[in-house]
């Protein structure tokens, strides 16, 4: 069980007002990702429902109960820091089992449940050591393994991978997803990386300033933007907007296209020059200054030989462009 | 790394200063070693003659030498249990969000700008003192019997005005111990279930440890040679009631014009205060590493 529904809550800090009423529903078994710009009140938000803030106003209930009022430890909640906030002068063994010794568990059980959780995460070899002597994905594993020991009905990931470097980032985030395959419950996972968010989640929560985006699946949000904050956060390279002449062509105050949805061929309805041409191997991001529309971001293929003061020729994809009105809401 | 030259340049450019520094330690103690070898009495000048190990049986066989020894344990080991456990606690509260905490923090460390003297006096003429002392007016008022501390319990009260004195080093230290403690490992532990008495125990203690080493060695140092709250306030007595090492030391040196014992008495006072920190490292110098 892991369902947690928030209704109508808001959070202020004195005067600032850092999340506005907000509501949103949790279901059982869900990868949720909060994606937001730093500052955006994700990790407030994630704190709120891990008990660690209290609510200004406003209500949470856990698995139909409700906790608004409840400490965090009694939520049935595991929280992942992103500084992994593991205790110093414990070791390994002592940290994965300090929530079981602090619910009075047997010694055996104790034992039991930490060797478990360090076989499930691979610690077995390293529970005699203090988290000084761990490297930085061997800590995550360690405050991962601290969480699972409790057998919460959700985890809350605070950005847990913003201190790992590039490449153990991409086998922590696909370690966090296996686990949630097998584990199967509850995962709310906070983030800046818009391609940690498109990577592991079921269901994407963009957020801006304390509000509520919009809400849906990876695809969903690549698609069909609610609007304009949204098609330019999701996505990478960012999404080209572009206002004035060609979108009133379209009827609309601004147009979006993605990168990869821009075509360079001969006969395109925009002509420019590269400005920047950054070879990934694979793809090749090109910065096109156009005489019409300004600078467009546009993804080719990587065999394409282009670079800097090379006149194109490009134009969108058929059907690939996206509409919005003068509110930044996307319209059909 | 330097280079074998640049090295040898650093040893010389050091070297002034070394020396002086080895000097400055080896004449004093190397003349109180020879002094303490003499029959020396400023009351006979001029008539210094060697006396081999005589002042030392003689400053050991006195009675007053092993009470001198346990007031100085006594006053060591009382005041670091107040500095520390006081010191935690105070610690502990100004760490807390309220209002005024600036002037209060200031307020709090103010004692320990207070002179030896001057805050011993203060002590002993204005708290007191069994006429004029506001413990006195307190205790007349609640309908008591004044007491007279510095007569009747002169070792505890010593160790009360320099406790009192050291609180703030102690509260400082800690204090600032204290801020650096993650606040994130805070949050986790308390998702982990643990109540503030957990937390206290399992994450405070052993995050204070190093800089509780730091005041028990830094105190230690100082309290081994307490003196002058000892002369404004009871001068050693009752007796040897309030007499520690080195104000036994002052007293056969100077009021006793005994200068040979004096010295060997110093000399005990140095290897008492060597083994006390032998000690100290042994128990606790372990937490100081890594």
């Amino acid at each position: 069980m892991g369902q947690i529904t928030l209704s109508a809550v808001t959070k202020t800090f004195g005067d600032v007002n850092v999340i506005p009423p907000l509501d949103l529903s949790i279901n059982d078994g869900e990868f949720v990702v909060f994606v937001g710009p730093s500052g955006c009140g994700k990790s407030t938000l994630l704190r709120l429902i891990a008990g660690l803030e209290d609510f200004s106003s406003g209500k949470i209930m856990i698995d139909g109960k409700d906790a608004t009022d409840a400490p965090p430890a009694q939520r049935g909640l595991a929280m992942v820091f992103q500084s992994y906030a593991l205790y110093p002068h414990m070791s390994v063994r002592k940290n994965i089992a300090f929530p079981l010794k602090m619910a009075k568990l047997s010694q055996a059980e104790q034992d039991k449940k930490v060797d478990n959780a360090a076989r499930i995460l691979n610690l077995t070899n390293y529970l005699d050591r203090r988290p000084g002597q761990l490297s930085g994905g061997q800590r995550q594993r360690v405050a991962i393994g601290r969480a699972i020991v409790r057998e919460p009905a959700a985890f809350l990931f605070d950005e847990p991978l913003s201190n790992l470097d590039a490449a153990l980032r991409v086998t922590m985030r696909q370690e966090i997803s296996e686990l949630h395959q097998t584990l199967k419950t509850t995962m709310v996972y906070v983030t800046h990386d818009q391609v940690e968010a498109m990577t592991m989640a079921d269901k994407i929560v963009v957020l801006n300033a304390g509000r509520i985006e919009q809400v849906g699946s990876p695809m969903e949000l690549y698609r069909t933007p609610a609007n304009l904050f949204v098609a330019g956060f999701i996505g990478s390279p960012k999404m080209n907007f572009i206002t004035g002449a060609e979108a009133a062509k379209h009827g609309c105050h601004t147009i979006g296209v993605r990168p990869e949805h821009i075509e360079v061929a001969p006969g395109g309805i925009w002509q420019g020059t590269v400005g920047l041409a950054e070879h990934l191997g694979s793809d090749t991001f090109l910065k096109v200054r156009t005489e019409t529309v300004g600078e467009l971001t546009v993804r080719v293929s990587g065999e394409m030989n282009l670079h800097h003061g090379d006149r194109v020729s490009l134009g969108p994809q058929p059907g690939k462009i996206y509409r919005f009105d003068e509110n930044g809401k996307a319209s059909a | 790394m330097a280079t074998e030259h640049s090295r040898t340049a650093a040893r010389l450019m050091v070297s002034p200063a070394v020396i002086l520094l080895f000097l400055w330690m080896i004449v004093p103690l190397g003349m109180t070693i020879y002094f303490s070898f003499l029959r020396y009495n400023l009351l006979m000048p001029g008539m210094e003659s060697w006396t081999g190990f005589d002042n030392y049986y003689y400053f050991i066989n006195q009675p007053s030498f092993w009470a001198a020894l346990t007031n100085t344990l006594l006053l060591v080991g009382g005041v670091l249990c107040i500095t520390i456990f006081g010191g935690v606690a105070l610690a502990l509260l100004l760490d807390q969000p309220f209002k005024g905490q600036g002037i209060v923090r200031v307020m709090v460390i103010a004692p320990f700008f207070v002179m030896p003297t001057v805050s011993a006096l203060v002590w002993k003429n204005m708290f007191m003192n069994p006429v004029n002392g506001m413990f006195a007016h307190i205790a007349k008022a609640l309908g008591f019997q004044p007491y007279d501390f510095l007569s009747h319990a002169p070792l505890a009260s010593i160790i009360l005005i320099v406790a009192w004195s050291w609180l703030p080093f102690s509260t400082l230290i800690l204090l600032t111990a204290l801020q650096s403690l993650d606040r994130e490992q805070m949050d986790a532990a308390e998702m982990d279930g643990a109540n503030w008495i957990n937390r206290f125990i399992y994450l405070t203690v052993p995050h204070l440890t190093r800089s509780i080493t730091v005041v028990i060695l830094i105190q230690t140092i100082f309290l081994l040679s307490v003196f002058a709250e000892i002369l404004v306030t009871t001068n050693g007595g009752p007796g040897t009631a309030s007499t520690n090492l080195p104000y036994l030391v002052y007293a056969q040196s100077l009021l006793n014009f005994d200068v040979g014992g004096g010295s060997a008495g110093g000399i005990i006072a140095v290897i008492l205060a060597n083994i006390v920190a032998i000690f100290l490292m042994r128990m606790i110098g372990k937490n100081l590493e890594s």
